[in-house]
């Protein structure tokens, strides 16, 4: 995004003569209009409702059951069975858990870090800006996917007091700390243009703490961004690990996750081509909700740019 | 600007050289390591194992290591045999000088190994970026020019689409029906190959290769598509609204010159910078295209030495694709730069 953008997007709101209803209800109202993002939510609400009740399912996800294998759909199994004879539904809202769960820790990583770092480079500036960016710059021109294969078998073996349920956030962390650097550079440009503002100069002036300022003048005023930007990264990190987990790096068998259970499939996918079409259609569906979703939200959170699609600018 | 390369070429020379400190470490600090296989197996004697060590040169301490590896061993004497006496200098020149080593599983020159595998990867991504320029620039330019006509709709949800199907799994889907359910007419085999670069009978024939290619190139593509179409879309839309645009109009000129002589031409420049960064993707391949479509490249090598701890071969791979993501970045600036001369670096 280009300086412009951020500033024309912080600038907030135009007034509207018929916005008698807050900022907030404004943006809800425009999300509304967005059918893409309205389809996708509904979407988004069923995979996670359906991943979150997975534990009704009458079969084990783990458990073999070597006299029903490789079943295809039926209506007992409505997505067949594996080849060690376990409900492949099952599974796969298992895998679900999992894949959600790393994409929603990645994201607060991301966050955390990002917003942190870009608002001390941003706020304070001098010195400290530049040793921050510079990092920031460094750690962007790595090579992320293979350093992520890397620190991925690095983590798998290295035995720590919070890593040991089955390396979920190991994977999180390793996303994370590979993926923030977004956030810290949006957030660091947000804060150039708002540090500017009236608002903000009229609170340091009476004196507010840098802490206060921060939180309570700036952040408040770049939801949207990082919202939008969260939308993105939730995306990102949902497809990176189930790469990491296709390609045998990420969370191990028999937990399943999205990515594993691609895996295991590609050696019998040809006779029980099941075996590969869900867990990677619900990979697709999940990732198309949430991007219809944040582009939504940023017709939402962008008047501007609303205003240009009904040709008033 | 002379200034300016200067400058940011010495910087890229500290970033290297603090890059590979970071990589050598992250690679040699790895629990497990090369040798665990051996040592989990009865068949091994530990003495065999410690002979390994000492032959790649893994009994020395870490920072000892990353200096033979960065400069070589003219300064102390290694043990190339593995029998315990240290009887060599000069075994090894260091990367400085060209040298990164031997791989531990083959036993043969990294840059043999990488050799032989570069030029595959590139023939793959290479077909892959053209035809998907050749798909997305038009497409993009389309899309902009009828904004919200039914194509653009139809495009709008293609890349969507695009961007939410994991190669890995178009990959498998493709294999499926192409190679699974669909039939050669004439041959009654399958449509087209699941994997390989080309088939192991038969001579060289261009119509095989191409028919190897259709497969990983439709699944790597399409999310490139996808994505550079749209960035040319929004690149064109902010563009089409310009003054000298309107100008280029109001003078007579006719649509088919304003768009491409005016429109086209200033939206092209951010995708050349965009096609610079993506540079390095091009030499280190695509791992999962390589991986699913048994394609022999640098994606793949890299994954199998990641399994196998091959730190040489994984350290040189890393260092390489570092210096082209530095490198990229660099040359996306300068030729941003220049194609625009509003852009000014001090």
């Amino acid at each position: 995004m280009t300086d412009y953008a951020i500033e024309q997007q912080l600038k907030g709101p135009t007034p509207q003569p018929q916005a008698a209803t807050s900022y907030q209800g404004m943006v809800w109202r425009r999300f509304f209009k967005h059918r893409g993002a309205v389809a996708g939510a509904i979407v988004l609400a069923v995979v996670v409702l359906s991943v979150l009740l997975a534990g009704l399912s009458p079969y084990d996800p783990i458990e073999p059951n070597m006299k029903e294998t490789l079943q295809p759909p039926s209506l007992s199994h409505p997505m067949g069975t594996d080849a060690l004879g376990r409900d492949y539904l099952t599974r796969v809202l298992y895998g679900g858990r999992v894949s959600l769960a790393v994409g929603v820790m990645v994201v607060m990583i991301t966050l955390t870090l990002g917003v942190s770092i870009g608002s001390v480079a941003g706020y304070f500036g001098g010195w400290l800006d530049s040793v921050l960016m510079r990092f920031t710059d460094a750690v962007l021109t790595l090579p992320a996917f293979l350093i992520l294969i890397l620190l991925s078998t690095i983590m798998r073996e290295i035995e720590l007091p919070f890593f040991t349920q089955n390396n979920v956030v190991a994977i999180a962390v390793v996303i994370g700390l590979l993926s923030w650097m977004t956030f810290a550079r949006l957030t660091r440009a947000a804060i150039l243009t708002l540090r500017e503002m009236d608002y903000v100069k009229a609170s340091i002036s009476l004196g507010a703490s840098s802490l206060r300022v921060i939180t309570r003048h700036i952040l408040p005023n770049m939801v949207g961004l990082l919202v939008v930007e969260a939308t993105l990264e939730l995306s990102y990190a949902i497809i990176e690990e189930s790469g990491l987990s296709f390609l045998g790096f990420g969370i191990q068998p028999p937990t399943p996750s999205w990515g594993n259970l691609l895996s295991n499939a590609s050696e019998h996918f040809l006779k029980h081509p099941w075996l590969a079409i869900f867990p990677g259609l619900m990979i697709f569906l999940t990732i198309i909700s949430v991007n219809y979703i944040g582009d939504g939200l940023r017709d939402a959170f962008d008047p501007h740019k609303v205003l240009q699609k009904v040709g008033e600018v | 600007m002379g200034n300016y390369i200067v400058r940011r070429l010495i910087q890229a020379f500290f970033l290297m050289f603090l890059l590979s400190i970071v990589m050598f470490a992250l690679v040699n600090l790895a629990p497990g390591g090369p040798l665990a296989g051996h040592g989990q197996s009865r068949h091994v004697r530990p003495e065999r194992v410690e002979m390994l060590k000492r032959q790649f040169g893994l009994d020395k301490p870490l920072p000892t290591q990353y200096l033979i590896w960065l400069a070589g061993n003219d300064w102390m004497k290694v043990d190339t045999n593995g029998d315990g006496v240290f009887e060599e200098y000069g075994t090894r020149k260091g990367i400085l000088r060209g040298d990164f080593g031997f791989s531990f599983r083959t036993r043969k020159p990294v840059l043999e190994e990488i050799g032989l595998r570069l030029s595959n990867t590139l023939y793959l991504m290479g077909v892959m970026l053209i035809v998907s320029l050749l798909i997305a620039i038009p497409v993009g330019i389309l899309s902009a020019v009828k904004q919200y006509s039914g194509f653009d709709i139809v495009m709008t949800t293609f890349f969507f689409a695009g961007q939410a199907i994991p190669e890995f799994w178009l990959g498998l889907i493709l294999i499926l029906i192409f190679y699974g359910y669909l039939e050669n007419p004439f041959t009654g085999g399958p449509l087209l190959p699941a994997g390989g670069m080309y088939s192991l009978q038969g001579g060289f024939s261009l119509v095989d290769r191409l028919v190897h290619l259709i497969l990983p190139v439709t699944a790597g593509a399409l999310g490139w598509i996808a994505w550079y179409s749209r960035f040319l879309r929004s690149n064109m839309l902010d563009v089409i609204h310009l003054d000298y645009m309107r100008t280029a109009r109001a003078k007579g000129l006719p649509q088919r010159l304003v768009i491409f002589k005016h429109g086209l031409r200033n939206a092209l420049i951010p995708l050349v910078t965009m096609l610079a960064l993506d540079l390095p993707y091009v030499v280190t391949g695509a791992v999962f295209i390589e991986t699913i479509f048994s394609w022999p490249g640098m994606g793949r090598l890299y994954y199998q030495s990641a399994m196998d701890r091959d730190y040489p071969v994984l350290m040189a791979i890393l260092i390489i694709s570092g210096a082209l993501m530095i490198f990229s970045n660099l040359m996306a600036d300068l030729v941003y730069g220049y194609l625009d001369p509003r852009i000014r670096y001090d």
